[in-house]
């Protein structure tokens, strides 16, 4: 269907951007990729009266070092994410998690920043986030501040953002000679996830040295599966150790029911791919 | 044993169509691309309920909306709109509910139109429907097809007094072609029942339907993305009582159809009302979720079987008894599209015995109506997992218990217990190349061992040896069935001065390449180059008679037409020639585009009689200057393709995941006029199928609302969902027309379904399981599994178990 009518404005700093946004209320909208929000505007399941398109703002786009740390604009699209050296080095879980995103049309356009602000629980890039302790870099009227990711992740389609507020850069500590995988469920090639399992693990010799395991679409939010992290520090990773860690998986999920999957066969699926994703990553 | 084309011939040739470059860069006339000076754009206001009645509806505030021209709600159509038409009654005493365009007093299923908005343009419409307000009082919705005829149940149509439409039975002993089922399952060695679900499913053509119609001419114009551009002038003209010769409609290129533009819809009639009411175009195209949610879908049917056998696998009788979800009304077809279906549950064998008996019922759903293979897809998948299923009951390898029962191909013609007469096929040919590209017996040797080794990952076998009919149809025969029309098809041939030709089909292209395959064949015909030969069809005006495309028909009776017509061409012309060589026709043979004089070197080009005509300066006596000739043909017969299809499908069985690891597809259509559409259309049938079978499902919650209103829930697959498929055909001529071409629009979609759904049972009967429901999602699969596995240890874990079936000797287990 066809939007209800709207503004545009398509500034090209932050500062702008944030002004923009300021100036307009309670009744604007970012607009990234438009992956999610577009069609969500077609449907006519949201009418704001403006739109402040991110699109022109180039300081957004791009990854880059800072210390310790790897620096993501918001507007960096899947398709430079899941191609960008840096992240190859240091974020390798993110890289993963993105190229198993949709389409590479939706790729090309969707942005790094656009899916954490959406918040869709079925979203792939919000448990890697969550499991390598990601920083949320906030700019509003008020200025600069800076979330983590276990405070960023609200409940379904919410964020810690207050209204007025732009996520500007995703700040990732650098998991450098880590090894990663994303193992991702579903039915249909283009599909969100009905389960996703994010994994990182630091391995010596045989031994697991240090683990991240996050989970995609088991609760309102992404969970970061402590338990099985725990379980599988200081183990050999042997299928066995790998297999009875992942048994921890659904501690503290509160999966949803619908038309892919019920509660109980999601949380079969979390031990089966937590176990899968583990043994992935430890290679 | 493929088709090459002979050396100077176009017919067997895999030609690029000549029609893609416009239509897959969408630089053509779809009908949204249309636009007229003036033209107004209507938006639909749809019931998001699926069963109430109107008590109000307030359109004041749409009104006054900026751009619009006018509102409309049923009231203000009831005495113009009539019943959208029904023209398959099946039996006598059908019941048929009036079918308003737009709802008067009642809706019966979510997404119907309750009122419409013309504007200057397409964003005011929509804006506009935001502002009217409608009042609902809800009445029961009807969702379960087996509750709803029972004596007690809701009723969708309360003045119909029962939710059941109408009962269609054929009966082998009645109708005198085999023996009393009741009586060969009260004999039987093995009886098998069991009872399989059709889910329903969307069409889902890649265009939406869109419509433009133009009342300002002296006939009303209207384009629409529709399959059938004549049977729509003619029922626009029945339900509006429009006179017929005011009425031009023309399908400019049609993005898919797949049955599902194969309709009279409402947003058509209820388009040309507006146009007609404003006197100024007016344009309707549908959003996706409009499209899912109210054209209509296909399938949906409860299947119970019973297959009677002797041990040795000899099968000696089969019971179908259907119930077929019509949803809320009764379209086009809609009560005719299980009744298609009798007439394949006996498939490719020799069943002796034959009762088929459909029960037709209203839901408060979307109407069901054509769905690629109509009726025969429902057939196919439940006779085909039969044979699987008798096959383990007597623990026989499934393609053995198949062979035992198959006509042989020396059996040929060979007339079947529901009364088709199978013109030719050789079943043993296309099995034997299939099971030789799958690597049959290396797979078998392979699942043994993963099922031994207790491989997480199992694999499994499916196999579909499958016919169909298709070329709908013999006119007689749809008499027969109280069909409201006839089954021939309509050619003509316009030779230009040039000598250049212009075909005219009336069969309707939406994306078959018909273009292609007709200009391949009428430059053989006429010997005239393939660049020369134009196709036209799809406007009442350029072909004035025509019964379009759907049910494989295009190429068997279309094509025949086609040809026909270039055979009067050739007959006109030969007194011409004979005139200009000055010799006598019975001298003459005409070849390569020349008739020649026989035994001299004397010739004269099929092009210089064309513009001898048009100069007709010298013609024999009593001959007119014309050697256009145009022709009508209706089908003798059906046709019948055939194939083998093994499927070999991996089940993960930690999640229940399916991944389809190979796919051999050898199909029988006969002779074949371009191998590159014969290929594209399998492959495109298979996914179809496919997607039947793994992915594809309409859901309703138990308001009766679409739970798959979008692409991200109604999940059609795309080709990184698929495997490669292995593809082959083999080749027995038709013997009812004279290309010897059999349909191949449908088949894929007809085969493949319960190849895959046979594959999936195959790799995990072991663990006790003996059905998955389609579509087969993961977690059905995995469900399958952990309550097979508890029931393992019982009747049922090995061949020969009874799993829900009963053995003459040892009565009920
Ligand atoms: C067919 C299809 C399939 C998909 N499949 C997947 C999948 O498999 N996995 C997956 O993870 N995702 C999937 N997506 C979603 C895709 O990843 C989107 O790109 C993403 O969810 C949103 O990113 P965007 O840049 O398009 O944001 P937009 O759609 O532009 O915005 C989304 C929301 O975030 C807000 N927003 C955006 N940027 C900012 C910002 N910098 N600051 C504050 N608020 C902001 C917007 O206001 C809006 O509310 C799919 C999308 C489509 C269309």
């Amino acid at each position: 269907m066809i939007p209800a009518q709207f503004d545009y404005v398509a500034p090209t700093t932050v500062d702008d951007a944030v002004r923009a946004l300021a100036d307009a209320g309670d009744e604007a909208k970012v607009l990234a990729g438009g992956q999610s929000l577009i069609p969500v505007l077609r449907m006519r399941l949201a009418a704001p009266t403006k739109l402040i398109d991110l699109g022109k703002v180039a300081e957004l786009r791009g990854v880059r070092e800072d210390g310790n740390a790897l620096v993501i604009g918001a507007m960096t699209s899947h398709y430079d994410v899941v191609r960008d050296p840096l992240i190859a080095e240091h974020a390798q879980l993110i890289a993963m998690a993105t190229s198993t995103v949709a389409d590479s049309q939706v790729r090309h356009r969707g942005t790094f920043g656009g899916s954490l602000a959406h918040a869709d629980p079925a979203g792939d890039l919000l448990a890697p986030a969550l499991a390598l302790d990601a920083e949320m870099v906030v700019h509003g009227m008020d200025g600069r501040r800076v979330i983590p990711a276990s405070e960023f992740f609200v409940d379904y389609f919410t964020t810690a953002l207050r209204p007025g507020e732009l996520l500007t850069d995703v700040r990732v500590p650098k998991y450098t000679g880590w090894h990663a995988h994303y193992e991702k469920f579903n039915r249909v090639a283009q599909a969100w996830s009905i389960v996703g399992v994010a994994a990182a693990v630091q391995v010596e010799g045989h031994t697991i040295q240090q683990a991240r395991v996050g989970l995609t679409n088991m609760s309102s939010v992404p969970v970061r599966a402590t338990g099985v992290e725990r379980a599988l520090i200081g183990q050999e990773a042997t299928p066995e150790a790998i297999k009875a860690a992942a048994e921890h998986a659904v501690e503290g999920t509160m999966p949803v029911a619908d038309g892919n999957a019920d509660a109980a066969y999601r949380e079969h699926l979390a031990k089966v791919l937590t176990s899968r994703a583990v043994t992935a990553a430890c290679g | 044993m493929t088709t090459a084309a002979e050396p100077g011939q176009e017919v067997g040739k895999g030609r690029l169509r000549k029609e893609d470059a416009r239509l897959i860069t969408g630089r053509t006339r779809w009908t949204d691309n249309m636009s007229l000076p003036g033209m107004l754009h209507m938006a639909m206001l749809r019931s998001p309920m699926a069963h109430a009645r109107i008590t109000n509806i307030d359109t004041s505030e749409a009104r006054q909306m900026p751009g619009v021209l006018a509102v409309v709600t049923g009231a203000d159509l009831a005495d113009s709109q009539g019943s959208l038409p029904c023209a398959w009654p099946i039996t006598e005493d059908m019941k048929s509910p009036d079918a308003p365009s737009m709802a008067v007093n009642q809706v019966n299923f979510a997404g119907e139109v309750v009122a419409a908005v013309v504007a200057r343009s397409a964003a005011e419409a929509a804006d506009a429907l935001e502002g009217i307000d409608v009042d609902y009082d809800e009445l029961p919705v009807v969702l379960d097809m087996a509750e709803a005829i029972k004596d007690d149940a809701d009723l969708v149509h309360p003045d119909l007094g029962t939710n059941s439409s109408a009962t269609w039975i054929f009966d082998s002993a009645e109708a005198g072609t085999g023996g009393s089922v009741d009586e060969a399952i009260g004999s039987a060695e093995v009886v098998v029942e069991r009872t399989f679900r059709q889910q329903r499913l969307i069409p889902a053509f890649m265009e939406p339907r869109s419509i433009v119609v133009d009342p300002t001419g002296e006939q009303v114009t209207m384009w629409s993305a529709t399959q059938v551009p004549h049977i729509l002038r003619l029922m626009l003209a029945m339900t509006l009582g429009v006179p017929e010769h005011k009425v031009r409609v023309i399908a400019p290129d049609v993005g898919g159809g797949f049955g599902g533009k194969l309709q009279v819809t409402p947003e058509e009639v209820i388009t040309f009302l507006l146009a007609q009411k404003l006197g100024r175009p007016v344009k309707y195209t549908e959003t996706r979720s409009e499209s899912l949610a109210s054209a209509h879908h296909g399938r949906d049917q409860l299947q119970k079987l019973t297959v009677a056998a002797r041990r040795d696998g000899t099968v000696t009788g089969l019971k179908v008894e259907l119930l077929a979800d019509m949803g809320a009304y009764l379209r086009l077809v809609t009560p005719g599209v299980p009744i298609l279906g009798a007439f394949m549950y006996n498939a490719i064998y020799k069943i002796p015995a034959y009762h088929f008996a459909c029960t037709n019922v209203f839901t408060t759903k979307t109407p069901t109506d054509a769905y690629r293979g109509a009726g025969r897809p429902e057939a196919t998948f439940a006779i085909e997992r039969m044979m699987d299923e008798l096959a383990n009951e007597l623990g026989m390898d499934p393609l053995e218990l198949r062979e035992k029962n198959w006509i042989k191909h020396e059996e040929f013609p060979y007339t079947t217990v529901s009364t088709l007469t199978y013109d030719s096929g050789n079943y043993e040919a296309a099995t034997a190349r299939a099971k030789e590209l799958f690597d049959y017996d290396g797979l078998r040797r392979e699942q043994a061992e993963r099922r031994q080794r207790g491989d997480s990952v199992q694999l499994g076998i499916g196999i579909s040896t499958f016919t169909e009919m298709c070329g709908l149809a013999p006119s007689r025969v749809l008499g027969s069935l109280s069909y409201g029309a006839g089954g021939w098809e309509y050619g003509a041939i316009r030779m230009l001065p040039t000598g250049k030709v212009e075909v005219i089909t009336g069969s309707s292209a939406h994306g078959q390449g018909h273009e292609t395959a007709w200009s391949q064949i009428v430059a053989d015909k006429l010997g005239v180059p393939f660049e020369d030969v134009e196709v036209l069809h799809g406007d009442t005006q350029s072909s004035p008679r025509g019964l379009d495309t759907y049910g494989s028909r295009s190429l068997t009776v279309g094509a025949m037409a086609v040809l026909s017509a270039a055979d009067k061409v050739i007959e006109k012309a030969k007194p011409i020639a004979a005139h200009m060589m000055e010799c006598s026709p019975d001298d003459l043979e005409f070849s390569g585009g020349k008739f020649t004089v026989r035994g001299t070197g004397t010739d004269t080009g099929i092009a210089d009689i064309a513009l001898a005509v048009f100069a007709a300066h010298d013609l024999p006596d009593g001959v007119e200057p014309s050697i256009d000739a145009d022709a009508t043909f209706d089908p003798e017969n059906f046709s019948f393709p055939h194939g083998t299809h093994l499927c070999a499908a991996e089940v993960d069985t930690e999640t229940g995941q399916v991944r389809l690891r190979s796919y051999v597809a050898v199909d029988d259509v006969g002779k074949v006029v371009n191998p590159l559409i014969v290929e594209g259309q399998v492959h495109g049938g298979l996914v179809q199928g496919i997607a039947q079978a793994l992915f594809e499902e309409a859901v309703y919650d138990e308001s009766g609302t679409l739970m798959t209103g979008t692409f991200a829930d109604y999940l059609v697959p795309s080709a990184a969902d698929m495997p490669s498929f292995t593809t082959d055909r083999t080749e027995t001529p038709s013997t009812t027309n004279a290309l010897g071409v059999k349909g191949v629009g449908e088949a894929g979609t007809i085969a493949s379904t319960p190849a895959v759904v046979n594959a999936i049972v195959d790799a995990i009967r072991h663990k006790g399981v003996d059905d998955v429901e389609m579509p087969c999602t993961p977690m059905r699969v995995w469900q399958a599994i952990q309550s097979g596995a508890q029931s393992a240890a019982g009747p049922g874990a090995e061949p020969g178990g009874g799993m829900g079936s009963l053995d003459a000797e040892g009565g009920a287990r």
